[in-house]
């Protein structure tokens, strides 16, 4: 187990190494000059030069490439040119909203999902799963920047004046207080290092930290506004959750074992979660796996709509200015993320499935 | 079954013509017998059908500002004379625009632009990506090495981020998102084709081939790629649908298609900030979005189904 989890560490190392390279690559032929594109009418040649020297980017492309290899692997990821401030922190700021997102997206999706494609499994050919399939086949079919507008239409301006009303937009209120955890249990935050950056990204996660410190103005107005953009993001995946669901136990009911226990007298619940259900996991998680990558691409989409400062839309705002430092360091931690939830997801395999061992 | 009708298709090429016949009259048989794959297929021949004559249809030019021709204001709601609209007034079943140009037209030509977007960028990567996963599975070594590791440095970006980025090397427009979207979509296809050579690489019908003189050209196009043809086509008709979505969500964010071309993913994103005010305009052009993507979706998934030799005995 150690020996495989080492030798995957180990493997995904060039990937690790390709992916620098590349967004190293794609930061610096991005066409157009940082310096103009950030600095814009006050670009004079002489300011330029002394900006382009400050930040390196005068010397030659093999050691500006050396330069950013050891600083990302010191945990440095430079300077933003356009915030002027360390990308690290921006990082920080920013990288809570996306995983709060991504987290409730994901739940949404699974919560949805599952029950809904082993229900129609189970009652197969019912009206339950006709309207499931339906339902999935036009939930992967939906642009998310389109679904996520038409909430928003219904819910913040059909549903006005009524419950069921939801913000369009922000993360929280204006006015809700939000002192984060760490101030509210007194505790002793470092100047500076990994420990208060820890510190400050659980701060920033609301719906933690308003748990953490039981503050339940703050959880209730985070959840909320969290609802569309979480059902915008996460109806994609569930409908291919819902879909692997369905066809992974349709799969398994048609096995001898199935009958076997349906035989030996057990009941039907046992037999459906305990039975089945477990040996449909395994195609399911692959898919998860595998559908990750779109809620990290469907983020930039969904966080431009509801004007949430993500990684996404950080992202896709560094790209069009020319901020090489975001673009490097942001592409790399949205990779790394990826490869290491698809390691997860490798991982899991053993743990659903005993008879896989991992060798 | 399967399998010897591939090796007697791979030994005789008059057999070849004859049994490839019969296994594509089994497979419209199958696909035709699924229902959604029928919606799908309705679906999609109106979208060709609108598509190619879209001229016909089309009461307006995609680019006619209607300022000073008729009574209209920018971003009206839909005027349908049968549902109760003034005769008086010109009918505009799908209202006006923010440029004050007929919606209904541009949301007709739009339908060219996305089977286009479509077409184009999954042929690219299938052409590409069919290159590349044949050198890598037929090669091996590093040559299969360095490719397939490539391959998985550019999987291991989410497929929307890297083609953002590459849009923006490459510069906005309907062109290089295309590129674009392509480029992304390439290790699919080279590991569908990689999986398909490497499976027949060993078979008695290669080696037959090669003992009989055939090159290395000869074996790859004529005895191998053949036989990548069935993955390649389920994967080339979900990948098209997946190419919509994201060609339509780069135009949405302003690096695709640039006005006044009526691509539907730009006039959402053109008209976003109206959601509250002018409904109409978010929600008929990606409603079409979601049409397409359905019809190739419904598709896709009925030609897996038709052409798994593991549901054979269903036909």
């Amino acid at each position: 187990m150690v020996q495989y989890l080492l030798r995957r560490l180990l493997s995904s190392i060039p990937v690790l190494f390709g992916i620098l390279i590349v967004t190293f690559i794609i930061a610096r032929v991005i066409p157009g000059d940082p310096c103009r594109a950030i600095l814009g009418e006050k670009a004079t040649a002489e300011i330029c030069e002394r900006f382009v020297h400050e930040h390196g980017l005068d010397r030659p492309i093999h050691e500006q490439l050396f330069i950013y290899m050891g600083e990302i692997l010191r945990g440095d990821f430079g300077e933003s040119i356009r915030y002027s401030m360390p990308v690290t922190r921006l990082l920080i700021e920013r990288l809570p909203t996306t995983v709060e997102l991504s987290f409730a997206a994901l739940l949404v999706s699974l919560i949805v999902g599952i029950p809904l494609g082993v229900i129609s499994a189970v009652r197969h050919n019912s009206w339950i799963d006709v309207v499931t399939m339906v339902w999935a086949n036009l939930g992967v079919s939906m642009p998310v920047f389109w679904l996520g507008l038409m909430l928003a239409y219904v819910f913040s301006l059909l549903l006005k004046d009524t419950p069921f009303w939801l913000p369009p937009s922000g993360r929280v209120s204006a006015g809700i207080p939000a002192a984060p955890f760490y101030d509210v249990w007194n505790l002793n935050v470092p100047e500076s290092g990994l420990l208060l950056a820890f510190y400050q990204f659980v701060g920033r996660l609301n719906i933690l930290n308003a748990i953490l410190t039981s503050n339940w103005e703050l959880l209730k107005d985070a959840i909320v506004h969290l609802i569309l953009p979480a059902l915008a993001l996460g109806t994609i995946p569930m409908a291919i959750v819902a879909r692997m669901a369905r066809s992974a136990m349709l799969d398994v009911l048609g096995q001898d074992y199935i009958r076997t226990a349906r035989a030996k007298g057990l009941r039907q619940r046992v037999v459906i979660m305990k039975h089945a259900f477990r040996n449909a996991l395994l195609p399911l998680v692959t898919v998860i796996g595998l559908s990750l990558g779109g809620l990290l691409g469907g983020a930039v989409l969904t966080e431009t709509i509801f004007g949430l400062s993500g990684v996404g839309r950080t992202l896709y705002e560094a790209i069009t200015a020319r901020d090489y430092g975001i673009v490097q360091a942001f592409t790399v931690v949205i990779a790394v993320f990826f490869v290491v939830l698809n390691l997860l997801v490798d991982l899991s395999y053993s743990y659903l499935d005993p008879r896989i061992r991992l060798e | 079954m399967i399998n010897t009708e591939k090796k007697v298709k791979a030994l005789d090429a008059e057999a070849l013509s004859l049994n490839s016949v019969s296994l594509w009259q089994i497979t419209w048989r199958r696909l035709f017998r699924r229902r959604s794959a029928v919606v799908g297929i309705v679906i999609l021949g109106i979208l060709v059908l609108i598509a190619l004559t879209a001229d016909l249809i089309a009461p307006y030019d995609y680019d006619d500002v209607l300022i000073g021709k008729e009574p209209v204001k920018a971003r009206q709601a839909p005027c349908i004379h049968m549902l109760g609209c003034p005769q008086d007034q010109p009918q505009h079943i799908a209202g006006i625009d923010g440029n004050v140009r007929d919606e209904f037209s541009r949301l007709i030509y739009g339908s060219r632009l996305s089977l286009m977007v479509g077409f184009s960028t999954v042929s690219f990567a299938i052409v590409i990506g069919a290159v590349l996963g044949a050198l890598a599975g037929y090669s091996g070594g590093w040559v299969d090495n360095s490719i397939m590791r490539f391959m998985d440095v550019l999987l291991a970006f989410p497929s929307l981020l890297l083609a953002i980025a590459i849009v923006t090397v490459l510069g906005p427009g309907l062109i290089n998102a295309l590129l674009a979207i392509g480029i992304v979509s390439i290790p699919a296809y080279a590991r569908v084709v990689r999986a398909s050579v490497l499976s027949v690489r060993e078979m008695e019908f290669v080696s037959a081939t090669r003992a009989l003189g055939g090159d290395t050209m000869q074996v790859l196009f004529r005895r191998i790629l053949p036989n990548a043809l069935t993955p390649l086509i389920v994967q080339g008709t979900l990948g098209i649908a997946s190419a919509i979505l994201d060609a339509a969500a780069l135009s949405f964010l302003g690096l695709g298609a640039q006005p006044p071309l009526p691509e539907w993913g730009s006039m959402l994103g053109a008209e976003r900030n109206q959601v509250f005010t002018a409904p109409h305009l978010v929600f008929l052009p990606g409603f079409m979005i979601a049409l397409t993507v359905l019809s190739f979706n419904l598709l896709g998934d009925g030609l897996r189904d038709a052409l798994d030799p593991r549901l054979a005995h269903i036909s």
